[in-house]
């Protein structure tokens, strides 16, 4: 008698089973993979090109058709004419034709020569068309009454027409220009500065705001409920009516509620151009030093927005240890101080990490929150800003697309050396 | 030895309390009656450690009601006294009840305060528990009220805005008062403004249709994936699982010059047929995350007792899985809803037309020199209200689902 074994091969019913999981999760595959993915490879490709805003346009054969001059009569000679442009301002269009059904009631002559009549399809082959060149066809015709009774005129059937036009975006050259110019801008360095200010001190911000905020609420009493509400609104709100409405209360001009409240308390003597003003220099023992103003108001605006999703995530954590720690620390006589640092802070340990990680990689990330303050400008512009700056701004898709893989590398580099260091569990 | 050390501590609490309630009530105050005043908050941060110390040497012993009066009454009276019956540096003539009820508020919560640091303390153990436990409850007093207000500051500004006119608050920003005896046309004029001439109705609606289709497509896709990654065997389901959320991790702002350049020559931009291909595209990932766990905390008996009565898989998912995870869908659907709503970036570069703007690009537009800052904190209230109260509707649902495993920022 032999053992029993387990089977060493896949069954039919496990194999129906991967399928049907594969087939479930196709969908999901697809989207994620032509919307998320495919991008985020495309960047590499975009990056290596010289294509502007404007080149999203592809050259194409722009065509206008006319009966000159306007029949009056049968047997009137008139000139049907084509009159056909490269709409390109710089590239050429390859194979450029041109077809058009000729309204009933017209003798046609003799159809010049790129061009050829069959029935009554006219068709003309251009060849190569230079950038901005025009150029017309002119068909001579004789009117019959039965064109001035049908009322179809030449216009009222569109001319066809198509053409090879060199695409920037799917040719094969490439170039590190884009890289080049990006990198060589002294203003880069300064943007990966600024970048990792802002999601260094926005992340701890944001996590120091929830722990205190968690610690408030870990205690129950009335209007607990009310007030944990409260101190979600700002992660909850649209972001740009956060962000508007920042940026009317910190306004430096008459209207000003924040510098009026401040003036109002002595608290300074003018207004502070919270979101305008770079540097505000000051001295300590004689050495000039200069406080950034409005990148300090960005990144507490960053701490400010989501301090509420560390809080729930460490109130949630705090309100799962059991009491029965703090009673035994309670007897043995430990202050609330040393419960907190000795119990609590071990417990929530996990969690910030945690945090700390998702956290870091989503404000590297942001991008709406500086855009909607102060557009980047005043010394707030991080890496994201410069790929919108870039792109749009500046209207050069090939040097956003390489900032754009600057964000990518550098997001990859954080996450290998969080991944390595990063505790196994808690989520 | 003690009697200096509670004394010190008292004043202290006491100092800081009448000093901060002078700064919360005299802005409130100027806030809401529009009186300029000046809040004296030196003199207020005397009387709090006068009252603080002696609070904490004498009134400990007190019944809790009594001592509250006292303070209360001594704050108030001191008050009116040092500052020479101008107790917020004007003249009670201006506004004498909204003067008057400020002053008693403030010696009101002085009191509150100072009474509440003081329960259960007996005058006699000054042990480093006892200090702690003090000191933490002046700081965690302390900081609920700084939270509240930092927090609740944008959203009041915002709010008071949107029902008053740009010149009168030129002319004095700090007055937020409301004149109801204006009537409710002219109060609301502004929201009403933007639904008759500036297309809110029409952004409203398009953000609602994105928002709730965003959710049924986001649904479709994100659950049978979950289902297979939490229940089915197959290749790479480790592997899938854990990296799932990686997905979530890639910017949006990396993904929009391809998308961009794509949907301009698929004429996909400019149409909210491109914003339901991206938004899902987007939420897909958490959501599939946040269904899988739950699916996996499901009992796997009640489905394999399905499968033995003839159930197909499909059966099992649509009669058992699905109707015992409903809260987790409702929190999911929740969430993506949210994200969908305020999603801005996506809102802003394909969206031209103005009937196809969502609300995010709606006020977005709104943000220029020639519309009054009315309208535009007008446009922020009507895109923040609805999400707001569909949070606060479902708060429990979304704080269980973002807890349970997903983030978004």
């Amino acid at each position: 008698m032999t053992h029993p074994t387990p089977p060493t091969h896949r069954g039919s019913l496990e194999k129906r089973e991967a399928k049907l999981a594969y087939i479930m999760l196709i969908p999901t595959f697809l989207i994620v993979f032509s919307i998320v993915l495919g991008p985020l490879l495309a960047n590499f490709w975009i990056s290596a090109k010289p294509v502007q805003l404007g080149d999203l346009r592809p050259a194409s054969v722009m065509v206008n058709e006319a009966l000159r001059p306007r029949p009056k009569a049968a047997g009137e000679e008139v000139v049907l004419r084509y009159r056909v442009r490269n709409s390109s301002q710089g590239d050429a269009i390859e194979n450029a034709t041109l077809v058009d059904t000729l309204p009933d009631g017209l003798i046609i002559g003799d159809v010049p020569a790129p061009c050829t009549l069959t029935n009554r399809t006219v068709r003309c082959e251009f060849g190569t068309l230079e950038a901005k060149q025009r150029l017309d066809v002119l068909i001579p015709a004789t009117v019959e009454q039965a064109y001035l009774d049908n009322g179809v005129r030449p216009r009222d059937v569109k001319a066809m027409t198509d053409g090879d036009a060199q695409n920037v975006l799917t040719s094969l050259e490439f170039s590190f220009d884009n890289f080049r110019k990006v990198f060589n801008g002294a203003e880069f360095w300064t943007v990966l500065k600024v970048s990792l200010y802002y999601t260094i001190f926005g992340t701890a911000g944001a996590l120091v705001l929830g722990l205190f905020a968690a610690q408030l609420l870990n205690t129950s009493f009335k209007g607990r409920n009310l007030l944990r509400g409260l101190f979600l609104f700002p992660y909850v709100a649209p972001v740009i009516a956060v962000a508007f409405a920042w940026v009317l209360l910190l306004d430096a001009g008459p209207g000003g509620t924040f510098n009026a409240m401040l003036m109002q308390m002595g608290a300074t003597d003018g207004p502070i151009n919270f979101l305008g003003q770079r540097a505000i220099p000051y001295s300590i023992f004689g050495i000039q030093l200069e406080f950034p103003m409005a990148l300090t108001t960005v990144i507490v605006f960053e701490a400010w927005r989501y301090f509420p999703l560390s809080f729930l995530f460490i109130l949630a954590r705090m309100q799962s240890v059991g009491g029965e720690m703090y009673e035994a620390a309670e007897i043995d006589g430990a202050t609330p101080l040393q419960q907190f640092w000795s119990i609590s802070l071990p417990q929530l340990m996990g969690i910030l990490a945690v945090l700390f990680l998702l956290r870091f990689i989503w404000t590297f990330n942001k991008f709406d929150d500086i855009f909607l303050l102060t557009g980047g400008a005043a010394g707030t512009r991080t890496l994201t800003v410069d790929v919108y700056e870039q792109a749009f701004a500046v209207s050069n898709l090939g040097a956003g697309a390489a900032v754009a893989v600057v964000v990518f590398l550098v997001l990859l580099v954080f996450s290998l050396i969080f991944f390595k260091f990063s505790p196994q569990d808690d989520g | 030895m003690r009697l200096t050390w509670v004394t010190g501590f008292g004043a202290l609490a006491g100092a800081l309390w009448g000093a901060v309630w002078m700064i919360v009530v005299g802005i409130l105050l100027m806030l809401v009656s529009g009186i300029t005043t000046q809040p004296p908050v030196g003199f207020a941060l005397l009387i709090g450690a006068i009252l603080g110390a002696a609070g904490f040497l004498i009134l400990a012993k007190f019944k809790d009601r009594q001592g509250l009066g006292v303070l209360s009454l001594g704050a108030l009276a001191a008050l009116l006294v040092v500052t020479l019956f101008q107790p917020f540096g004007v003249s009670m003539g201006t506004g004498p009840f909204y003067q008057t009820v400020a002053m008693v508020i403030w010696a009101g919560l002085v009191g509150l305060s100072l009474q509440m640091g003081l329960t259960g303390y007996t005058g006699e153990m000054v042990s480093r528990y006892r200090f702690e436990v003090l000191a933490i409850r002046l700081l965690k007093g302390l900081g609920f009220v700084l939270f509240t207000i930092v927090v609740a500051l944008p959203f009041y500004v915002m709010v008071m805005t949107s029902l008053k006119s740009q010149q009168t608050l030129l002319r004095n920003p700090l007055d937020f008062s409301i004149d109801l005896s204006q009537g409710s046309a002219s109060l609301f004029r502004s929201y009403i403004e933007l639904f008759t001439d500036y297309n809110f109705g029409t952004f409203l609606m398009n953000s609602a249709l994105v928002s709730v289709l965003t959710v049924f497509i986001t649904l479709a896709f994100a659950i049978p994936g979950a289902y297979a990654v939490a229940r089915l065997r197959f290749k790479g389901q480790a592997l899938l699982s854990r990296s799932i959320l990686l997905i979530y991790m890639v910017p949006a702002i990396v993904l929009v010059i391809p998308l961009y350049a794509v949907f301009s020559q698929a004429g996909l931009r400019n149409s909210l047929t491109g914003l339901l291909v991206v938004y899902p595209a987007t939420t897909i990932p958490v959501a599939l995350y946040m269904l899988q766990g739950y699916f996996r905390g499901l009992p796997s008996e009640l489905e394999e007792a399905g499968l033995v009565d003839g159930l197909s898989r499909v059966g099992v998912i649509l009669k058992i899985t699905l109707p015992l995870s409903l809260p987790a869908l409702a929190s999911v659907a929740l969430y993506v809803f949210m994200i969908a709503w305020n999603e801005f970036l996506f809102a802003f570069m394909f969206l031209d037309d103005l009937d196809m703007f969502t609300l995010s690009r709606g006020v977005v537009s709104l943000n220029s020199s020639e519309v009054p800052r009315q309208h535009l904190m007008a446009g922020s209230v009507v895109a923040t209200v609805p999400v707001l109260v569909l949070f606060l509707w479902f708060e429990r649902y979304l704080v269980s689902g973002l807890t349970a495993g997903s983030v978004k920022g």
